[in-house]
């Protein structure tokens, strides 16, 4: 069957570049410290947290991500957004009258912080997919000593996410086709329906896929996905996005903890 | 539900970060022998089912549509620790690759969705086992309370944890009740989901069931077993939950329509947002990726976020009156009903 790995191509941006290139493991290091640095960041501490965003946004364009596409893909933050616009009116602390509403002013910087840190985190997260195709990423947890049982599972599910998708939304069409499952009466039953008979299916196929890698002489050990380690060098490269936040943030504390 | 980065604070985070390492390292041991017998592929495709499950819209009427969170039937489908690993697989690939809960939140969400989550929904729903008959449909109306329960577990586990380590000063009872509220109701569509799930399993494999491998499979005199089609079940127990939860939704202040009322305007978001497009593969055209992206969108409009901005409005009243509503019409289900499928 082709295209099965095709939809974790689809997060992939596949373009040549320095971040591209650099071995997954340096990349999930690097964001995981990245965004850890910019939690860190006091709350209202805005040129910080703006030089910080600066950085990873330049590390997108080091990436040559489309900045259209970079946009569209932080839509995964837009409910939460609304959470965030909430936190002025529920927090505690004293009020500031803008407009016709009383709001807290403690929860308006931290509302505002936390949306920002939120938007950071995001964007570090779609630089890392945009540039780490599905295997190497997990080569590079494997890298990062992930319990090898969860790396095994990661990478059937990652495997088998599309088709099993696919077979669902199959199963949709059918069902409309034949004029079922809008909202109405039957809706419900139709659709659970198909995913239950989907989940026996998926066991189904589960357990041939056991028959059949035992056939192949599976002994419990699947073989190492990685290929060779990072290179000093690339840990420093794939180190300077979360070292320059860091920077950023001692200066900016340097700088406002005298006074 | 997916906590995005910057909302707890660093210490909170690494401290959940450590308790869900333990957490999994606890249910990597407990699962072993069953992966060992299994092999890796049946947790990583249920794993896959699961993730691909909470992009099927379900219509829960009046034009809104859920989608399933997935503890609870993880764990009564394919065991808590291996649901665990399961759900934890999961939130590893949303927060890797679809930005989808914050990757210092990853711990927090870790123990708040597969932990907490699974482990609750398994053990209420073994417990309400006990107390009904001993047949393999009984996990039925058992997991559907099991769903119920867990959805508020998580949430209340999550607010704990930013009482501890939030980054804004919410009055904590406020908070407390607001998301207890909320929960309580998107719980009864899990719950209405988990349950249609379950039923269709039960019709066909109960064989496959974890929680259900002890019991008996229903043996009613005269009736074949039944092969695809099993729903017509289903809909006398999951409307009326259905109902109940849209009037609370409602009442709540109809927000969560504007989240997925049209599974093809999420497909159009999600083509909007480039997971649609990017593939070059002839295969790629199709459906798959389509429906991929729509776990990045639809996931958090319905989980986590809008559940905390709602969660505001909702009180707790209204919560635990859906509550009553769901126990009373659960009673109503548990009793036998004609099943008018061939």
């Amino acid at each position: 069957m082709p295209g099965h790995d095709a939809p974790t191509d689809g997060l992939l941006v596949v373009v040549d570049s320095p971040v591209h290139r650099l071995p997954a493991q340096t990349k999930v290091v690097a964001v995981v410290a990245v965004v850890a640095v910019v939690v860190l960041t006091p709350r209202g501490a805005w040129w910080v947290l703006a030089a910080q965003g600066a950085l990873v946004a330049l590390t997108a364009t080091v990436a040559r991500l489309p900045v259209r596409l970079v946009l569209r893909r932080l839509l995964v933050e837009a409910p939460f957004v609304v959470f965030a616009v909430l936190m002025p009116f529920v927090a505690e602390g004293p009020r500031v009258q803008v407009g016709p509403f009383s709001l807290s002013h403690a929860g308006l910087i931290g509302g505002g912080t936390v949306l920002v840190k939120a938007t950071i985190g995001v964007l570090a997260a779609v630089v890392l997919a945009a540039t780490t195709g599905p295997r190497e990423l997990l080569a590079g947890l494997e890298r990062l000593r992930l319990p090898a049982v969860l790396v095994a599972i990661l990478s059937f599910m990652l495997r088998y996410v599309g088709v099993i998708a696919d077979e669902l939304h199959r199963v949709r069409v059918a069902r409309e086709a034949r004029g079922g499952g809008q909202g109405d009466r039957a809706g419900l039953a139709a659709v659970a329906g198909g995913v239950g008979t989907r989940f026996v299916r998926t066991y189904e196929r589960g357990e041939r896929v056991q028959q059949a890698m035992l056939a192949r002489g599976y002994t419990g050990r699947m073989p190492a996905l990685g290929r060779g380690g990072a290179t000093t060098a690339q840990w420093a490269l794939a180190l300077v996005l979360p070292t320059a936040a860091l920077m950023v943030l001692l200066v900016g504390l340097a700088m406002t903890v005298p006074r | 539900m997916h906590v995005p980065d910057g909302f707890l604070d660093v210490p909170t985070s690494i401290a959940t970060g450590a308790i869900a390492v333990g957490a999994v390292g606890v249910a990597l041991r407990r699962a072993e022998r069953e992966i060992a017998e299994t092999g890796p592929a049946l947790p990583g495709l249920t794993a896959a089912f699961v993730f691909a499950a909470q992009m099927v819209n379900f219509p829960v009427g009046a034009g809104t549509s859920g989608h399933l969170l997935g503890g609870a039937l993880a764990a009564v489908l394919v065991g808590p620790w291996t649901g665990m690993l399961v759900l934890t697989a999961v939130l590893l690939v949303q927060g890797l690759l679809f930005a989808d809960g914050g990757l210092t939140a990853l711990g927090t969400n870790v123990v708040n969705m597969a932990v907490v989550g699974v482990l609750v929904g398994y053990l209420v729903a073994r417990l309400v086992l006990r107390w009904l008959p001993r047949r393999a449909r009984s996990v039925v109306p058992a997991g559907a309370i099991g769903a119920f329960v867990s959805v508020p577990a998580a949430a209340m586990s999550f607010t704990v944890l930013y009482a501890i380590g939030g980054a804004v000063d919410i009055p904590l009872p406020r908070l407390a009740g607001a998301m207890l509220g909320w929960h309580l109701v998107i719980g009864v569509g899990e719950a209405a989901i988990t349950a249609a799930v379950l039923s269709a399993v039960v019709a066909t494999r109960p064989d496959l069931i974890y929680l259900a491998r002890h019991l008996p499979a229903e043996a009613r005199a005269g009736e074949p077993a039944v092969a695809p089609g099993p729903t017509v079940k289903v809909r006398t127990g999951a409307r009326p939950l259905a109902i109940g939860s849209v009037v609370t939704l409602v009442v709540a202040g109809g927000l969560s329509l504007f989240a997925s009322a049209d599974p093809d305007g999420l497909e159009y978001v999600g083509e909007a947002m480039g997971f649609g497009t990017a593939a070059r593969d002839s295969a790629a055209a199709t459906s798959p990726l389509a429906d991929y992206a729509l776990s990045g969108v639809a996931d958090p409009w319905l989980s986590g976020s809008a559940a905390g901005v709602i969660g505001v409005l909702v009180t707790v009243a209204l919560g635990l009156a859906a509550a009553a509503l769901v126990v009373r019409l659960r009673g109503r289900r548990v009793r036998p009903e004609p099943s008018g499928v061939g």
